[in-house]
């Protein structure tokens, strides 16, 4: 994998961050910020393929931004940003969503690896891509991820009470003056970022499971909006320390292992609800 | 209706109101106005542009010609048709109230007991209510931001007639107390009726309008609801009779429903 390393103070190095492993965790509970609120709304408002579509179009991101030698970053932002304004514009016009997410979903993908293929050295690369590569993640790497996570985080705190509103009911919302095309353009802004962040940590074919699965954990135990998002962010932070763990220990690939401990979190957390529940 | 606090403000105008959906059209010159603390029901059969009359006042939906005017800053509380609650998303009966604004524990409470609903419910789960417990939550929300205009779209639907009365009567007890105007959608007949001042009878345009008894008469009524009219008029009526022990007591709290209800029954409407 490329790594660029953005310009540090060297001031700003703190022999902490020299640790692989440190880095790592730091990468994965800097994008549970992001993913515990956003992951929240994504189940609430049924957006699941949007967030494949989304996240596999990022491939194609990378390799035009590879071709054209810019950043990976801006490459794959861009991508999920024209994926998700498209997906957005068509669940407008109110096309049936499941099928046409599903085409977009995989044929994004498909044609990301159709132009990987293309390139010359990137191929060896290409898993680092689909599955991630937190161990390898710089001191640039993350300050992007924090950077972006933060922002997505804020925003999506600045907007709270509308978009939650809005993603009750529609109608409720226009009629306390909140424009619901306006808070879905939040959410779709704030996943193609997502997806940009994330890409690095578990790879384009995951970020969704790490959107869904922490969400879908929290829910289990949760009674409020608020609970959920943040018991999501806490169950993504612990999926990256348990996955780190086990891929350390067993040598397994990292990003796969982060969504095995959060499925593994889920189904603790799902047995402990309804034994509550009796 | 002179004499209620605010009374006589107009709230929402619409003049030749049209609206297209999917290339027909579902209403059109459709001219509508409402005032403070009046209770104005839209009636038709379903299909009839009931709701989109409501959305088309609100501002939600676009209008293909004609012009709606809202009082300048006008406070608005809607309580939708049903609201689809997913199991996925938690929301407690408390939290549910603070939105979209954020109220205290004070305001919430005091809204719950303004619509009859127990303290006890207030950590409840939304989605465990019962349909006639949602419907005054919803309203209670809606009451929070001490709207000028109350909008129901079809509030009362799941609810049994006992219910559903009384749902009604909180209806009226809210206008009395707060001189807000009251619009509402329904195509159930008879309980509407009692409870309206003014009655606009909608099928894509306006049918006829006015007050209930001189609706419930009128021939375009009849033709728009057919056999079942003679009914429900029956109904409407039989109502009236069986109800006077309430409406009595009712009246001692609200001088000016015995006007209306007098006004009604001898069959003098302004829009006559």
């Amino acid at each position: 994998m490329t790594t660029r390393t953005m310009p540090t103070p060297i001031m700003d190095r703190p022999a902490m961050l020299d640790d692989f492993l440190t880095r790592a965790a730091l990468a994965g509970t800097g994008v549970a910020i992001a993913t515990g609120p956003l992951g929240s709304f994504v189940v609430w408002r049924r957006m699941a393929y949007f967030g494949d579509a989304t996240a596999h179009a990022a491939i194609l991101g990378v390799a035009m931004a590879l071709a054209l030698d810019l950043p990976v970053a801006l490459g794959t932002t861009l991508v999920a940003l024209a994926m998700a304004g498209t997906v957005a514009a068509l669940a407008g016009k109110g096309w049936a969503m499941d099928t046409t997410l599903g085409v977009l979903a995989h044929s994004a993908l498909a044609f990301g690896l159709v132009a990987v293929s293309y390139l010359h050295g990137v191929r060896a690369d290409l898993t680092a891509w689909l599955f991630g590569d937190i161990l390898a993640v710089s001191r640039g790497d993350l300050a992007f991820i924090w950077g972006g996570a933060l922002a997505v985080a804020a925003s999506l705190a600045w907007r709270w009470q509308a978009l939650l509103t809005a993603t009750l009911n529609e109608d409720l919302a226009h009629a306390a003056g909140i424009n619901p095309a306006r808070e879905r353009l939040v959410l779709t802004l704030a996943l193609a970022l997502v997806v940009a962040v994330a890409i690095k940590v578990v790879g384009a074919l995951l970020i969704a499971a790490l959107l869904l699965i922490p969400a879908a954990a929290a829910r289990t135990l949760a009674r409020t909006p608020e609970g959920m998002a943040l018991g999501a962010t806490g169950v993504g932070a612990l999926a990256t320390l348990g996955g780190l763990a086990l891929s350390i220990r067993q040598d397994t690939p990292a990003g796969p292992s982060i969504v095995a401990a959060a499925a593994v979190i889920f189904a603790l957390l799902l047995a402990v609800s309804s034994l509550r529940r009796r | 209706m002179s004499g209620l606090p605010g009374g006589g403000m107009r709230l929402i105008e619409a003049s030749g109101l049209s609206v297209r959906m999917g290339g027909g059209e579902v209403l059109s010159g459709v001219d509508f106005r409402i005032d403070a603390g009046e209770i104005v029901t839209v009636l038709g059969p379903n299909g009839s542009g009931k709701s989109t009359l409501l959305r088309a006042l609100m501002g939600i939906v676009p209008l293909s010609a004609g012009r709606v005017v809202r009082a300048p800053g006008l406070r608005l509380g809607y309580v939708p048709q049903r609201l689809a609650i997913d199991r996925n998303l938690p929301l407690t009966v408390r939290r549910f109230l603070s939105l979209p604004v954020r109220v205290s524990d004070a305001q919430a409470l005091a809204a719950l007991e303004r619509t009859g609903i127990s303290s006890a419910l207030a950590a409840r789960q939304l989605h465990d209510l019962s349909g006639g417990q949602l419907q005054r939550v919803l309203l209670a929300r809606a009451l929070l931001g001490d709207p000028q205009i109350l909008v129901l779209d079809e509030a009362t639907q799941g609810l049994d007639q006992p219910g559903e009365a009384s749902f009604y009567r909180l209806i009226e007890d809210i206008r009395a107390t707060t001189g807000a105007g009251v619009l509402m959608v329904s195509h159930d007949l008879h309980v509407v009726m009692a409870a309206s001042d003014r009655v606009v009878c909608l099928n894509g345009h306006v049918c006829c309008e006015g007050t209930p008894r001189v609706v419930s008469t009128a021939p375009e009524y009849r033709a728009l609801f057919g056999l079942g009219t003679q009914g429900a008029l029956a109904l409407y009526r039989h109502d009236h009779d069986h109800d006077h022990d309430h409406d009595h007591a009712h009246d001692a709290d609200t001088p000016h429903d015995h006007a209306h209800h007098a006004h009604a029954d001898h069959g003098q409407a302004r829009d006559a």
